[in-house]
C-alpha cells in the first residue's frame, strides 16, 4: 500500500481550506446587482390565507418587491412533487399533491412560506417581510402521527384521513401461520422521535437571471445538484436544464435535509428574472428549524414469534409514519422501501409483513436524514431482539446468534439480496473487545456507587449503494440512481476527475484523490477532484444513502480503467512493444521483463501532442468518462456495544463505554471512516438520549432553537472502541459497502437496549432525558415494592 | 435586528442619564441582550454599552469580603485567585456558566440585572447573602431579585459591584437543562457562623430560599439532615424539559449534594 493510495490514513486535504476560514460556501457568494429576500411565514399551523396587502411593505425603505403564490402560478411555475411512486394494499397511487412554493390556500406547517419581500438590503426586505399584512382563517391543527388519520382535521382535499398510502410488505399468511405456531411472541409499542437535522451551515441560495442569454444560475446548499436542476426543469418549470446551472460549492454538513430542493431555492431563482436582479437568501436557525425536513418520526407496533429454542418465526410490524405538512422529494421511499426492506436484520427470518400508512400533519415535511428508514428499521429489530431474549431467559447475544444468517447470498422475505457478510465475526469482536463476560462484575461494581449499569447491543444491517436503477424504477422511483464519472488527463499529466458525488463534510477530495493515485500511480496532489456544478461535471445523482464510495468511486474506477487501457495502447506504441506487456506501477509504463519504461506525463503529453499515435486512428487526448449503475445495493453490517450507568436519583444517563464493530468492505482511508462511525454515533445518541422535536396541540414547533432542543456535544460521549471485519462488496469493482449512516443506525437500539438493561424494564421512550429515566426508576421502584 | 441608536458613555453619571430615555437599555456583556435584539425580539431604542465605565470590573478581597465589579467577566472571577482561595464555590459557579464565548463576555452584573430564572448568579448572591451596591444604594439579595426578570432597580439605577461574605462552607450544585445548559435546578448554600443559606435558582420562577432546609442545616450542617425535607412543587416551574415534581426532587438531590460538597 503506497501512502496515498485505498487503505491509507490520509489526512483530508480540503481541512486546511476549510478549518483556515477559506471554504467558499454559498452565503460567501455575492453578486453585482444583488438583492435580499426575507420570506414571511404562517405563523399558524394550519390556516387559509384569505388576503395578503402588500401596500406596507411596499412602503418600507429599500424594499423592491412582494411575490406571492398567485404570481408563482401566473408564472407557471409548478409544485414540489414527491419522487417516488407508492402505491397502497389495494392497488391505488399514493396520494400527494404537490408543495406550492409560496402558499396558493392554505398554510399547513408553522414556516410555510407565504410571500416573499426581495429588498435593497436585508433589514430592509426583513422589515418588509414583518410589515405585510397577511388575513388567516386559522383552521384546528393535527400534529400527532398516531391521530391523524382520524382526525376531524383534513390537510389536503386530495387526500382522505390525511393519508398518503397504506402500504404493505411480505407475505401476511405466511406471517399469521408463523404465529399460529409460536412458543413464545414479543411485543413492543416503538417511537421513534422526529429529530431536526441541524448541519452546521444552514441553507442558503442565490438566484441569477441573465436576460442576454435567458438562463438562469443558482448556487444553493445541496447535496445533489443536479437532481436539483432536474425537479426545477422537469416539475416546476423554471426553466429547462440547458438554461439553468446549479452550483453547490463547499457545502457544510447535509445529513439529508440537502438532497431536497425547497420553496426558498426555487423562489430566488425565479425571482431573480421577476426583479431582474440576483436574488440572495441565508436561512437563519429559527428557521432552519422551522423548514429543513425533519427525520424520523413512527409510530410502531412490533410483533416477533419464536419457537421454544428462541428461532425466531416470524415478525409483523405496523408502522404510521409522518410525512409532515406535504409529501417531501424522497419521504415516501424513506419509511417503504428504506425501511420494511431491512426489516429482516442481519436474520434469518422465515415470514416478514409489515404495513406502512403515511399520514400527513400540520407539521414540517419530514425526509431522509441520515440513515433514512434504516435506523428505524434497525430500532424495531434489535428492540425485539434485545426484549425477546430477555423474555425467553436466552443471553440476548446468543440469542442474536442463533439467528444469524449464516449462507450467503441470503433473500430475505422483503426484496433485499444479502450478497456477502460474516455476522458472528463482527459480533465476537464487540464482545472481546467491551469484555462482555466481565459485564456482570462492572455492574455489581457500579451498584456498589449507587449507580445503575447496563449493557446493549445492536446488530444493525443497512443496505446502501443505492441503488440498481432497474430495480428502484420497477419499485417506484422517480430517477435512476447510477453514478457518473470523468477522468481529465491533462498534457502535463495531472489528473481532474469530474464526479455527480457531492461531498459536503464526506471528504471526497480526499477519498476520490486516493483511488487515482492508487490506480495511476501519481502523487495525490496531481489530483484534483470537481463536484458540485452542473456546468462542468454532466450529470450526476449526489451524495445520500452512503452511496458515494459505493456508487461514485466505482464510476470513477470504470472511467479510470479507460484511461488505463487508452495509455496503455499509446505507451505500448511509444515503446514498441505488445499492447499486453505493458504494466503501470508507480506512475510508469513500463514492459514487463525489460528496463524499458516511459513515464505517465510522458503519455499524457503524447496523447495531446497527438504527433506519434498509434496507427489504427487513435483520437488524440486523455479523457474518459463513465456511467456505473450497481447491480446490488451494498449490506454495510455490525455491532455496536453500549454500557450505560443510571444515576438513579436524577435519571440523568452517562455512556461509559462504546464498542463499534463494522464491516464496510473495502475501506479507502481509515481516518475519514472512523470519523464518520465517531460523528454517526453522535447522532444516534443524540436521537437516544437528547433530540426530539416538541409541537404543542395547535402545532406551534416549541424545539425550535437550541435553548430547547438538545445537540449532542463532545462531553455527552465517551471515546469509542472502533474496529472493523471485512468482507469486500462482491458487487462493485473497488469492494467498498459503506459507512457514512452506520454509526446513526446502530445507535439508538445499542443506547436503549442498555438503558432497559440497566432499568429492569422496558417501558421508556427516546429520547431517554433525566426526567424520563427518573420517571422510569420511580416505576421500577414502585413495581418492586408491590411484588 | 431593528436601528437604534447606541453609546459608550465613560462615567456611570452619563451612563444613567442616557437609560433614562424612553426604551433605552443598558448593556453589560450583551449575552443575552444581543442575541434577543438578532431575533427581533427587543427593540430598545438606544443601547448603552457600559464596557466604556471606568472603575465597574475587577475584584478585590475586603477583610471577610470578596468585592466584584458589575462589569467583571465570568471567567475572571472563575480564575480569580483570591475568589478560588476563599470563595471557591462562586468561581466554580462562574467556571460553569454558558460556554467559553459567554464565559469571556458575560458579566456579573447583567446577569443579575436581568435576573433570568435559570441563571446561576442569583443562587449565589442569595446563597452567600451578598450586597448588591448600586450607583443609589446598598440592596441586600435576599431583596434585590423581586421576580421573574425583574429587581428592585429602578431606573436610571446601575449596578456597581456586588459584595460577597466569605463563608465558612459554601458550595453549588447544579443541574443542567441539557440543551441550554442553564441550571433547571440550582443549589447554593453556604454556613457562615449560624447564618445557613440554602438558595435555590432554575426551579422557580425567580430565585428563592427554602427555610426548612436552612433549619434542619442548621441542627447539623450534614446532608443526611436534609433526608426527608421537601419542597412543594406547586408553583415551580413546568415545561417540556422538566415538570414541577421533577424539579422538586431535584432540589433536594441537589441541596444534599450541595452540602456534600460545601
Amino acid at each position: 500500500m503506497s501512502e496515498t493510495g485505498i487503505g491509507a490514513r490520509v489526512a483530508r486535504l480540503e481541512d486546511h481550506r476549510f478549518i483556515t476560514g477559506k471554504g467558499n460556501y454559498t452565503d460567501d457568494v455575492n453578486v453585482t446587482g444583488q438583492t435580499y429576500a426575507a420570506f414571511r411565514r404562517s405563523e399558524h399551523a394550519h390556516a387559509t390565507v384569505t388576503s395578503i396587502d402588500t401596500e406596507a411593505a411596499m412602503a418600507v425603505p429599500g424594499v423592491i418587491a412582494v411575490l406571492t403564490g398567485e404570481d408563482l402560478a401566473a408564472d407557471g411555475v409548478g409544485l414540489l412533487p414527491a419522487g417516488w411512486m407508492i402505491h397502497s394494499k389495494d392497488g391505488s397511487p399514493m396520494n400527494t399533491p404537490g408543495h406550492p412554493c409560496l402558499v396558493q390556500g392554505k398554510a399547513r406547517y408553522v414556516g410555510d412560506p407565504i410571500a416573499v419581500v426581495i429588498g435593497e438590503t436585508l433589514t430592509a426586505a426583513r422589515n418588509g417581510a414583518e410589515a405585510l399584512d397577511v388575513g388567516y382563517d386559522v383552521h384546528d391543527a393535527v400534529v400527532a402521527t398516531d391521530k391523524a388519520a382520524t382526525s376531524p382535521v383534513q390537510l389536503h382535499d386530495e387526500a382522505p384521513n390525511n393519508t398518503a398510502f397504506n402500504w404493505e410488505l411480505g407475505d401476511s399468511a405466511a406471517v399469521a401461520s408463523a404465529f399460529g405456531n409460536a412458543h413464545h411472541v414479543t411485543r413492543l409499542e416503538l417511537v421513534n422521535n422526529r429529530l431536526v437535522p441541524n448541519p452546521m451551515e444552514p441553507r442558503a441560495a442565490v438566484g441569477r437571471y441573465d436576460s442576454g442569454t435567458g438562463s438562469y444560475a443558482l448556487y444553493t446548499t445541496s447535496q445533489n445538484p443536479h437532481v436539483a436542476r432536474l425537479v426545477m426543469s422537469a416539475f416546476l418549470a423554471v426553466a429547462p436544464e440547458h438554461k439553468l446551472r446549479v452550483i453547490a460549492p463547499d457545502v457544510g454538513g447535509g445529513f439529508g435535509s440537502k438532497i431536497y430542493i425547497y420553496p426558498e431555492e426555487v423562489v430566488c431563482t425565479w425571482a431573480s428574472k421577476r426583479v431582474g436582479r440576483p436574488v440572495k437568501w441565508t436561512s437563519e436557525r429559527t428557521e432552519a428549524f422551522l423548514t429543513d425536513a425533519h427525520g424520523r418520526d413512527h409510530v410502531t407496533t412490533a410483533e416477533m414469534a419464536m419457537d421454544e429454542r428462541g428461532k425466531v418465526l416470524g415478525l409483523k410490524v405496523h408502522t404510521i409514519a409522518n410525512l409532515g405538512g406535504y409529501a417531501s422529494l424522497f419521504s415516501t421511499c424513506v419509511p417503504t422501501y428504506l425501511y420494511a426492506t431491512l426489516l429482516s436484520g442481519q436474520y434469518d427470518i422465515p415470514a416478514i409483513y409489515a404495513e406502512v400508512d403515511a399520514v400527513y400533519t400540520n407539521t414540517v415535511p419530514v425526509d431522509a436524514y441520515r440513515g433514512a428508514g434504516r435506523p428505524e428499521a434497525t430500532f424495531v429489530v434489535e428492540r425485539l431482539m434485545e426484549v425477546a431474549a430477555r423474555e425467553m431467559g436466552i443471553d440476548p447475544a446468543t440469542f442474536r446468534k442463533r439467528n444469524f444468517v449464516k449462507k450467503f447470498p441470503h433473500q430475505t422475505p422483503v426484496i433485499m439480496l444479502y450478497d456477502t457478510g460474516d455476522y458472528d465475526a463482527h459480533l465476537k469482536a464487540a464482545m472481546d473487545a467491551i469484555d462482555y463476560k466481565g459485564f456482570g462484575k462492572r455492574r455489581r461494581e457500579a451498584a456498589r456507587r449507587g449507580k445503575m449499569r447496563g449493557i446493549g447491543l445492536s446488530c444493525y444491517i443497512e443496505a446502501c449503494g443505492i441503488a440498481p436503477s432497474q430495480a428502484v424504477g420497477s419499485l417506484g422511483a422517480g430517477v435512476g440512481l447510477w453514478e457518473s464519472a470523468e477522468v481529465r488527463v491533462n498534457p502535463t499529466g495531472n489528473v481532474e476527475v469530474l464526479t455527480g458525488s457531492h461531498s459536503h463534510g464526506q471528504g471526497h477530495e480526499t477519498t476520490f484523490a486516493q483511488l487515482v493515485s492508487d490506480r495511476l500511480g501519481i502523487p495525490i496532489d496531481q489530483v484534483t477532484i470537481v463536484h458540485g456544478d452542473t456546468d462542468k461535471v454532466q450529470f450526476g445523482m449526489g451524495t445520500y444513502g452512503s452511496r458515494s464510495g459505493a456508487v461514485g468511486m466505482s464510476a470513477i474506477a470504470k472511467a479510470l480503467d479507460k484511461v488505463e487501457a487508452k495509455a496503455k495502447k499509446i505507451a505500448a506504441h511509444l515503446l514498441e512493444a505488445d499492447e499486453g506487456d505493458i504494466e503501470l506501477k508507480d506512475g510508469a509504463f513500463s514492459v514487463s521483463g525489460t528496463d524499458k519504461s516511459i513515464g505517465f506525463g510522458e503519455v499524457s503529453l503524447a496523447a495531446y501532442t497527438a504527433h506519434n499515435l498509434p496507427g489504427d486512428g487513435m483520437e488524440p487526448g486523455l479523457k474518459e468518462g463513465a456511467f456505473y449503475d450497481p447491480a446490488n445495493f451494498t449490506f454495510p453490517a455490525g455491532t455496536h456495544i453500549a454500557e450505560v450507568e443510571i444515576d438513579p436519583e436524577t435519571g440523568v444517563t452517562d455512556l461509559v463505554n462504546w464498542v463499534a464493530v463494522d464491516d464496510f468492505g473495502t475501506i479507502v482511508n481509515p481516518l475519514i471512516v472512523e470519523g464518520q462511525v465517531h460523528g454517526g454515533i453522535a447522532q444516534g445518541v443524540g436521537q437516544a438520549l437528547l433530540e426530539g422535536a416538541v409541537y404543542d396541540d395547535s402545532g406551534q414547533l416549541l424545539t425550535a432553537s437550541y435553548m430547547d432542543y438538545c445537540m449532542p456535544r463532545a462531553d455527552n460521549l465517551p471515546s469509542f472502541t472502533v474496529g472493523h471485519t471485512t468482507t469486500p462488496c462482491p458487487s462493485n469493482p473497488l469492494g467498498i459497502k459503506g459507512c457514512g449512516e452506520a454509526g446513526a443506525i446502530a445507535a439508538p437500539a445499542a443506547v436503549m437496549n442498555a438503558v432497559t438493561d440497566a432499568l429492569g424494564h422496558e417501558n421508556i421512550d427516546m429520547p431517554a432525558t433525566p426526567q424520563r429515566v427518573w420517571r422510569a426508576v420511580r416505576a421500577g421502584n414502585a413495581a418492586e415494592a408491590a411484588e | 435586528m431593528y436601528d437604534f441608536e447606541f453609546h459608550r458613555p465613560a462615567t456611570v453619571r452619563k451612563a444613567a442619564s442616557l437609560a433614562a430615555k424612553e426604551d433605552a437599555k443598558l448593556m453589560a456583556g450583551g449575552q443575552t441582550l444581543i442575541p434577543t435584539m438578532k431575533q427581533r425580539l427587543a427593540a430598545p431604542s438606544a443601547v448603552i454599552d457600559l464596557s466604556g465605565v471606568d472603575g465597574l470590573s475587577g475584584i478585590a478581597k475586603k477583610g471577610r469580603i470578596i468585592e466584584v465589579g458589575a462589569m467583571t467577566r465570568h471567567a475572571d472571577v472563575a480564575s480569580n485567585a483570591d475568589v478560588r482561595e476563599n470563595l471557591p464555590a462562586l468561581a466554580d459557579l462562574a467556571g460553569n456558566i454558558g460556554d467559553p464565548h459567554v464565559r469571556n463576555m458575560g458579566t456579573l452584573g447583567g446577569s443579575i440585572a436581568n435576573n433570568d430564572p435559570a441563571a446561576d448568579y442569583p443562587g449565589a448572591c442569595v446563597g452567600l447573602g451578598a450586597t448588591i451596591v448600586t450607583n443609589k444604594r446598598r440592596i441586600a439579595a435576599d431583596e434585590f431579585f423581586t421576580g421573574m426578570f425583574e429587581t428592585a432597580l429602578e431606573d436610571g439605577e446601575i449596578i456597581t459591584k456586588v459584595r460577597f461574605p466569605i463563608p465558612r462552607k459554601a458550595a453549588y450544585a447544579k443541574f443542567d437543562n441539557p440543551a441550554s445548559r442553564y441550571a433547571l435546578v440550582g443549589v447554593f448554600v453556604s454556613k457562615r457562623g449560624s447564618e445557613i443559606r440554602v438558595a435555590v435558582t432554575g426551579a422557580g420562577p425567580c430565585v428563592f430560599r427554602v427555610p426548612e432546609m436552612e433549619a434542619a442545616l442548621a441542627r447539623r450542617f450534614s446532608a443526611k439532615s436534609l433526608d426527608g425535607v421537601t419542597v412543594d412543587a406547586d408553583g415551580l416551574n413546568d415545561d417540556i424539559h422538566a415538570s414541577s415534581d421533577y424539579r422538586a426532587h431535584l432540589v433536594g438531590v441537589m441541596a444534599r449534594r450541595a452540602v456534600a460538597a460545601a
